[in-house]
């Protein structure tokens, strides 16, 4: 085998980084769901536009908010939320938030 | 179902508090449904994952027998960390490793609550499941029944035990509550890591079975009013960070890049290498404590658990237990009213009496003012590991520096940084919070 040869093979056998996760993307899909049709969270558009802080947008643990660039709207990523109820507590101004309907929404298999 | 059955009492949630209340109601031969949002008793329930079980062992005795617990705890560690540092107190004694165990376990909901909801349901009591409770019926001022989602059910009682946890939209409903105070209300993430049985146990020094449990502060939370924490279970680590909304949203922090933080810190990274990611989780806690308790109680209503806000934020960190504390004498409280007939918030008022002679509300008292000891002081939390472990780092490096002079440098290094008459007055006051 020559050097080169060596070099490659060491290249393709990463160290093992074992499989922790640590964005929220790919925390997210750890977790299991029964998704509803229709969204649990409402933002009043207006008020969240005239809110200098837009908390939610960082505070979600699991990004359910997402400013629109163009609109300065607030998405809302309904089927992302882990039910904890931060974003009511942070911004309840403007952010209309329930519990999903019975029997949808986040099924923890750990807690 | 038919619109015309009618229980005597309905129980909002299947958690700690409602699933005890529901045992307690259920064995006394009350009828009593415990109506559950998710789709099986545990599927919304998440907590750090340490259960102090003084009430359920009365309930269910010698529950570890059966139920599934991850391990007893006999091994209790607090630690500040500083950024690249940390200084602590450790605790061990194999006392804790006989029944009934100190009480302290490792559990992670989804598995647990389960398992109690099934001793509920073979008692007696209805369990009903992926039944979400919208809103309290009222009827001239008393509540007479829920109205349930999907499909705008109305189910008719003598009594609501509301255990639906810290959102507590019911108690809102009817005006019991104050609006959340983003102060104290923590939220808090967490993550179970998948490591073997054997790799854990060597990891925290743990013999098979035994348990540890380690809450830190500092830069475990990025210096904000929180704290981390690393409890070990049978195959898995759930560790997590929790502070309140109020720090978070000053530092514009997001939970998991706290968590994240937190992982990566030297103390924490080699315990998790190597594990796998199994769940994230995110829930809120009510740490308002004693000065912020809610009403409990109205003409055909009682709050329990974290709708009640029953939780010691202290360093003890409890409120599962509190809430199958709540939820015992909750129900203890209907079977009398249904003796006298008489659902009043006069007779209810019988469970406010029962809690605080009980140790609920004698804790959540001592400790009122650890909340806002820790609102009014945030350099405690954020300033002092820096110093201390810079001061121990001073100490304990080795050179050809005379030892004398040494601790000369440190000691005027630590009157310059904190000064003797702050530490004194601080810990004045810490002590004072805590006592």
């Amino acid at each position: 085998m020559s050097q080169d040869q060596v070099k490659d093979a060491m290249a393709v056998v990463p160290i093992q980084e074992g499989k922790l996760k640590a964005t929220i993307e790919d925390k997210l899909f750890l977790v299991k769901y029964k998704i509803d049709k229709e969204s649990h969270i409402e933002i009043d558009q207006e008020k969240f536009k005239a809110d200098p802080v837009k908390a939610i947008l960082y505070i979600c643990p699991a990004k359910t908010y997402v400013l629109n660039e163009e609109t300065g709207e607030c998405l809302i990523n309904f089927e992302n939320c882990l039910e904890c109820g931060t974003c009511l507590v942070a911004a309840m101004h403007y952010v209309r938030w329930r519990y999903p309907r019975g029997g949808f929404g986040v099924q923890y298999r750990f807690g | 179902m038919s619109d015309t059955e009618k229980f005597t009492c309905l129980i909002v949630g299947a958690g700690p508090a409602g699933l005890s209340a529901g045992l307690v109601l259920a064995r006394a031969g009350v009828e009593v449904a415990i109506l559950e949002r998710g789709e099986y008793p545990g599927s919304k329930n998440v907590m750090g994952g340490i259960l102090f079980t003084t009430i359920l062992e009365k309930l269910l005795p010698e529950f570890w027998k059966e139920a599934p617990v991850e391990r007893h705890i006999t091994h209790r560690r607090f630690s500040f960390l500083s950024r690249d540092g940390e200084v602590g107190f450790d605790f061990k004694t194999s006392a804790f490793n006989e029944p009934p165990f100190n009480h302290t376990w490792s559990v992670l909901r989804a598995k647990f609550d389960r398992w109690q909801a099934e001793q509920a349901e073979a008692a007696g009591a209805m369990i009903i499941p992926g039944m979400m409770v919208s809103e309290l019926i009222l009827e001239s001022g008393r509540v007479v029944g829920v109205k349930t989602e999907p499909g705008g059910e109305e189910l008719r009682c003598d009594v609501v035990i509301s255990a639906e946890g810290v959102n507590s939209f019911l108690a809102e409903q009817v005006g019991l509550r104050q609006v959340h105070d983003p102060k104290h209300m923590a939220v808090a993430v967490k993550e179970v890591i998948g490591l073997p049985q054997t790799v854990i146990e060597d990891r925290f020094q743990l013999n098979d079975l035994q348990g540890s449990a380690w809450e830190v502060f500092g830069q475990a939370v990025k210096g904000t009013f929180g704290s981390g924490f690393v409890y070990t279970n049978k195959e898995s680590i759930s560790i997590g960070v929790g502070a309140t909304i109020h720090d978070m949203n000053r530092h514009h922090l997001n939970p998991n890049d706290v968590l994240e933080h937190f992982k990566k810190h030297p103390s924490i990274q080699p315990l998790i290498r190597g594990g796998e990611s199994l769940e994230y989780a995110a829930h809120m806690i009510p740490e308002g404590g004693y000065t912020h308790l809610p009403k409990m109680i109205m003409d055909g209503l009682i709050l329990t658990g974290d709708a009640a806000g029953l939780v010691n934020a202290s360093h003890y960190h409890e409120g599962s237990n509190l809430a199958m504390a709540s939820g015992v004498l909750a129900a203890e409280t209907v079977i009398e009213a249904k003796q006298r007939n008489d659902f009043s918030a006069a007779t209810l008022g019988t469970f406010q009496k029962k809690l605080e002679e009980s140790f609920v509300i004698k804790d959540l008292r001592k400790f009122q003012k650890v909340s806002a000891f820790f609102n009014e002081n945030p350099h405690i939390l954020r300033d002092y590991p820096d110093i201390i472990v810079e001061l121990l780092r001073d100490y304990f490096t080795i050179s050809e520096k005379p030892k004398a002079q040494i601790e000369r440098e440190v000691l005027a290094k630590f009157r310059r940084e904190i000064g003797v008459i702050n530490l004194v007055k601080d810990m004045f006051k810490m002590g004072r919070a805590l006592r």
